[in-house]
């Protein structure tokens, strides 16, 4: 059958080139060269991104909205989370999002081991995450504070701090999502990198992996001071 | 590699899309936006004449005041049924799924889009998305209304809305990464010399009905989400019983549902301003402002959500910024009804079934546009708010509007998609049909509007009987006009002369490759002209 | 087929006409346009066929034109906006005058309550020439309050309040509907507004009367509820003393005030705990549960009666949208 390749970069690859990386998989036959189907995958994942954010754009539109209707209740409910933890796990989660930026720029340089490590611990830092979060969420079952399971808060802001776990449960439950979505992928990727998958000329895709692991790390940053920090303030 | 020269190769009968290969199972895991698109065209239509079944239930019930069919219950599910069905397994995806899916790498000259199996993969949670549907539909439907009002939908109907949520949820994600596949596409896989301001007006509309898809159903999607957890476990924050704010609800779902009108309207102008320069041969009056326009609609759609709710209890403040950014939305669409008209100011004009749906489009979507501002001024709206006038406003940009547009871009790019040409005589007949049957079916539910008779009732005061009565009987010849196309078209796929590279004697890199076009789209790299270079001679 | 049918809707409120003013200016308006377009498609349509030998030399320079269409009906829709504004605005603010009634919705009912403690259901009998303010909320979903002859709508909302008024100018009986989808029998949940001569009405709610009034209502709820061992003047526990609260600006224990409106005294009731008054302990149990939307409205009804001086202009104002 025949194609033509209506060659764009043709400075970056000549055709001997691109055919050989046709052939081995490794460029998809609607571009015409690997610098094209590269950008094609990183814009195609900023706008990815940019759903994500307003997948969390509708929760935090919803919190913003019940916090100015109880203020109050929002400010009581805040200081039943456990600062500390939540302190530790912006931290934690900071931390891997620089590793992983390391681990790219390593791949770059042909540290391959080092990437690789780096990749893991990225990933380590992740499920550690999840793990603290976890035991949040275990102690909110002995506090019976989960709406829908086992709440049972009496006082006067009862149904605000009802609100404010809905809210929570939903916010830092669809970003556990996202980390362990991402956990999973990084951990793949640092298996496959320690394989020699990448190198410096093949790394898009953990760049773009990076990219999805700052945004959850992003997401976590507006989540922290909203949940842990309001009630705590003054 | 070889490069076959178009003209021999029509004699040869060269290898195209559809013959490449076959099977079903070819079909079912074809990664060509050819075939993606035809995919969804066949959903689409499934969905359609679904929505049009139960719009049918509706106008026979409503042909007497008390309900001539169905009973109270089953009527509030067939107008559920009826608008979620035809607004998200049909009007949305209608073109930008089908035409844009097959049209925009042929007219950007690429090979395909930039993320063949996700566009495989939206295909497939589009079909899942309404299979749920199908399901709430066997097991008895929903009543919610196709806006799912809170606390209603979320603690007092027992009805399945949980799995209409779920459809449309997943059919959302299907919207999500057509768009994503199509701004993708659209900026990095143009061919060589194909500026962006060569592009055809229709695949600017498709990049800027992306945006809006791409930014906005994720509100949608995490609205219902929300919805369904409020319902299954009774914790969440719509409902004022649990402390929380319905209007919320409604802000959210606006947000989104206000752009996706935009969805719906925005393709429908793309299609449009290809047939009529093609018709006029002549190029479109005002390019450049006919690209700002539909850039403008798409970003200015997202700050008017709230003309929804002028009455809903929100504070006379925001009902008064949310309506003059509605008057301000309306200016964009001003230009683009003008320069369509324009653009048949010296044209060489010919009256092809195309042109026809085509003008047919811009008059009703102008009426029905007009009426959106009536609906627009607060003061106005209050009493219009809930009443047939609204039914009828949004039918004409709708059905008049969108529906029409896509008829007529399928018309005019069937030759393209199947190499056949279909009966020129019944299709003008149809069209002509379709604004007739449109009007009567329509128009009276303005005047029911202003009456006073409020939307969703099974049951009406006597005195709303004639115009009720006028509204069945269009809706009766509607229906012909529909069923036409699918009996004529149908024929044409078995029986129709062949048609020829570019039977209108358009311009578009879409027409200088063969019909149908090969899986790799084109044979010899497309020349890239001006958009809607009807002055020069076809490349 | 019918001889009700009349192609123009009655014009019965003090508003209506100045809406109907608006209204067919926009229809002759957008008639105009839309006929204008038509006219030149055909003409165009027909001049330029295919086949026709016209002069089709493309005049060049689009600019000024593009610009015309663009800015002309710019200003045209501003100048629309404006005039909706207005009327808008009046639509929206009762005058301070209004007389209240309140209206409770159920699926799928409309319950009326007068001051004076008559009830009604899906009847609304209102006089002649007296601005109205109807105070509405809902005991379940959301529900619609239309009256197509007066021109007015305002949904209305399970949890809070929302205010609708009118001011009646015609005799005679005019249809009422439910605009909000509501479940099942939306379309049955209708009515009618009976207008009548002042004179009539105050002899109708004589006529009707028997039942104490609202407030008096409210004042035996006050009672048996157990506000006023509480509350009452001589109770031992320390409490507001509830006299005149209606409009006042009360200070809060965490330092803010706030206007003392309908939804304020709802909330003290239902949810004691929201806001706290300067000076008091929280020990007011919740009594969510234990009063219905009708016993709320005659225990408003009566804490309102307690105040000496009618309540201000900005009283009305400020919970005319409900929830702050
Ligand atoms: C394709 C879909 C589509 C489109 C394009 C539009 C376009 C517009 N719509 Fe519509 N609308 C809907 C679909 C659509 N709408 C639906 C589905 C609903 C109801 C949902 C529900 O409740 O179920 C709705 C409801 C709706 C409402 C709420 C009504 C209510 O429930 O009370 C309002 C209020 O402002 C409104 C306004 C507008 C406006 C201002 C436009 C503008 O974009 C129109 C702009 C176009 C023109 C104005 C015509 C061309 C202009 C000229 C020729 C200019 C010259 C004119 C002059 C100088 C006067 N629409
Ligand atoms: C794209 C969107 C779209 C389309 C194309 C249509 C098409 C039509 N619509 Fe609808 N409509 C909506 C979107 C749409 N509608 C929405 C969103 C609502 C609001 C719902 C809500 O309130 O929640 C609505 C509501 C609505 C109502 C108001 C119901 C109410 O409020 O009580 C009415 C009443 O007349 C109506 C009529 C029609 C008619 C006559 C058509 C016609 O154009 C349809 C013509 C097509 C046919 C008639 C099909 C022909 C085929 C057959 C007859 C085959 C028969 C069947 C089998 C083979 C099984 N629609
Ligand atoms: C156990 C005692 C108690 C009972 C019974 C009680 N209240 Fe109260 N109420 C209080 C106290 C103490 C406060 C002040 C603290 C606060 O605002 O919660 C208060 C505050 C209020 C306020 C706000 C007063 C202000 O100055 O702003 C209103 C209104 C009110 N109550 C109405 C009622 C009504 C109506 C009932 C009966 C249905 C009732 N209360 C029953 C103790 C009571
Ligand atoms: Cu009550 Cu509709
Ligand atoms: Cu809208």
């Amino acid at each position: 059958m025949p194609t033509i390749s209506l060659l764009r970069n043709a400075m970056n690859a000549s055709v001997n080139e691109i055919e050989s990386l046709r052939e081995r998989g490794l460029l998809e036959k609607q571009f015409d060269d690997p610098v094209q189907q590269r950008e094609a995958a990183t814009l195609g994942m900023w706008v990815f991104l940019s759903t994500e954010i307003l997948f969390f754009g509708v929760l935090f539109a919803s919190y913003t909205i019940c916090r100015i209707l109880y203020p109050h209740g929002f400010a009581a409910a805040s200081r039943e989370t456990d600062m500390l933890l939540g302190s530790i796990e912006t931290a934690v989660l900071l931390t891997s999002s620089s590793l992983i930026a390391l681990g790219v720029r390593a791949i770059k340089l042909d540290q391959r081991t080092l990437a690789a490590w780096l990749l893991a611990g990225t990933a380590a830092l992740g499920a550690s995450f999840l793990v603290m979060h976890g035991f949040e969420y275990h102690k909110e079952w002995t506090e019976h504070l989960i709406p829908g399971l086992n709440f049972a808060r009496g006082g006067p802001y009862a149904r605000a701090i009802e609100l404010f776990f809905c809210l929570y449960y939903f916010i830092t439950g669809f970003h556990s999502l996202h980390v362990l979505v991402g956990v999973c992928v990084i951990a793949g990727l640092a298996l496959r990198v320690s394989r020699g998958a990448f190198g410096p000329e093949r790394f898009t895709t953990l760049e773009l992996a990076a990219l999805y692991w700052h945004l959850v790390d992003i997401v976590w940053i507006f989540v922290y001071p909203l949940i842990y920090l309001v009630g705590r303030a003054g | 590699m070889v490069a076959i020269d178009a003209d021999t190769a029509l004699d040869r009968a060269p290898p195209n899309f559809l013959n490449q290969e076959t099977g079903l199972w070819s079909w079912l895991t074809t990664h060509d936006h050819k075939r993606i698109g035809i995919l969804y065209a066949i959903g689409i239509t499934f969905f359609f004449f679904l929505g049009g079944a139960a719009a049918t239930l509706i106008r026979l019930h409503l042909v007497t005041p008390n309900g001539a069919v169905l009973d109270t219950e089953t009527y509030n599910k067939a107008f559920t049924f009826h608008g979620v069905v035809m607004v998200w397994f049909f009007l949305i995806p209608s073109i930008p799924a089908t035409l844009g899916n097959f049209l925009l790498p042929l007219m950007i000259g690429a090979r395909d889009v930039a993320f063949p199996k996700l566009n495989l993969a939206s295909w497939y949670l589009y079909v899942i998305g309404g299979l749920f549907t199908i399901c709430a539909l066997l097991m008895g439907g929903v009543d919610t209304g196709w806006t799912f009002y809170t606390p209603f939908s979320t603690m007092f109907s027992n009805s399945n809305v949980f799995l209409v949520i779920v459809g449309v949820f997943v059919t959302g994600f299907s919207t999500i990464f057509t768009g994503l596949n199509f701004i993708v596409t659209i900026h990095n896989l143009r061919v060589p010399g194909m500026k962006w301001f060569k592009l055809p007006l229709f695949v600017w509309a498709m990049y800027a009905v992306s945006i809006v898809m791409v930014l906005a159903t994720p509100v949608l999607a995490m609205t219902l989400a929300l919805i369904g957890l409020e319902r299954g476990l009774g914790v969440g924050v719509f409902d004022p019983a649990l402390g929380g704010d319905p209007l919320l609800f409604q802000h959210l779902f606006w947000f989104y549902s206000h752009p996706a009108v935009y969805i719906m309207i925005l393709p429908a102008m793309g299609v449009v301003s290809e047939i009529i320069p093609c018709f006029a041969k002549r190029d479109i009056f005002g390019y450049r402002f006919m690209v700002y326009a539909l850039v403008a609609i798409a970003v200015i759609g997202f700050l008017v959500w709230g003309h929804h709710m002028f009455v809903a209890g929100m504070s006379v403040y925001a009902g008064l910024v949310f309506s003059i950014l509605s008057f301000l939305v309306a200016v964009p669409s001003a230009i683009k009804v003008f320069n369509w008209t324009a653009t048949l100011h010296k044209g060489t004009i010919s009256f092809e079934a195309p042109m026809l749906y085509a003008l047919g489009f811009v008059g009703l979507f102008m009426l029905g546009g007009l009426t959106g501002l009536m609906l627009a001024a607060p003061a106005l709206d209050v009493p219009l708010h809930d009443t047939y006038f609204v039914i009828a406003h949004f039918h004409y940009v709708m059905v008049g509007g969108s529906v029409m547009a896509y008829l007529g871009g399928i018309h005019y790019w069937w030759p393209k998609i199947t190499g056949k040409l279909y009966n020129e005589p019944l299709a003008k007949f149809s069209a002509i049909l379709m604004f007739c049957g449109f009007n009567l079916t329509f128009f009276p539910q303005y005047v029911l509007g202003y009456e006073g008779m409020p939307r969703r009732y099974a049951h009406y005061a006597p005195e709303f009987q004639v115009l009720n009565v006028l509204s069945s009987a269009g809706a009766s010849i509607l229906a012909i006009s529909y069923l036409l196309p699918l009996a004529y078209l149908g024929w044409s796929l078995f029986r129709g002369a062949a048609a020829g590279n570019n039977p209108w004697n358009a311009r578009g890199l879409e027409w200088q490759t063969t019909s149908p076009p090969p899986t790799e789209n084109f044979y010899k790299p497309p020349v890239v002209q001006e958009a809607y270079a009807y002055d020069q001679p076809a490349p | 087929m019918n001889e009700q049918f009349h192609l123009l809707l009655p014009s019965a409120s003090s508003l209506s006409g100045r809406i109907d003013a608006l209204w067919w200016t926009m229809v002759l308006l957008c008639s105009a346009v839309a006929i204008g377009v038509f006219i030149m498609m055909w003409v165009f349509c027909i001049r330029y066929r295919r086949g026709r030998q016209v002069d089709r030399t493309l005049s060049r320079g689009t600019l000024p034109i593009e610009l015309t269409w663009t800015l002309v009906p710019l200003v045209i829709f501003i100048g629309v906006f404006g005039w909706s504004l207005f009327l808008y605005a009046r639509e929206k603010t009762p005058p301070a005058d209004a007389q209240t009634i309140y209206v409770v919705a159920k699926q799928w009912m409309w319950k009326v309550q007068h001051p004076n403690g008559i009830r009604e259901i899906n009847q609304l009998h209102v006089p002649l020439d007296v601005p109205v303010r109807l105070t509405m909320t809902s005991q379940d979903v959301i529900h619609s309050f239309y009256v197509p002859a007066f021109r007015v709508k305002q949904d209305v909302l399970p949890g809070r309040y929302t205010q609708l008024w009118f001011e009646a100018t015609q005799l005679g009986t005019f249809p009422l509907f439910c605009t909000q989808y509501c479940g099942l029998d939306h379309s049955r949940m209708g009515g009618q507004v009976t207008v009548m001569r002042p004179e009539d009405y105050a002899r109708w709610l004589r006529g009707n009367g028997g039942n104490a009034t609202l407030a008096a209502h409210g004042a035996a709820l006050f009672r048996s509820l157990g506000c006023s061992g509480c509350h009452g003047a001589n109770a031992s526990v320390h409490a507001p003393d509830l006299d005149g609260i209606y409009g006042r600006t009360v200070h809060l224990s965490d330092g803010s005030s706030v206007f003392a409106d309908d939804v304020y005294i709802r909330d003290s009731i239902l949810l004691p705990g929201k806001q706290v008054v300067a000076g008091f302990a929280p020990i007011m149990p919740s009594f969510q549960g234990q009063v219905n939307e009708d016993d709320l409205l005659a225990l408003i009804a009566y804490l309102k009666s307690t105040r000496t001086q009618p309540v201000s202009a900005t009283a009305t104002e400020s919970t005319k949208n409900g929830r702050h």
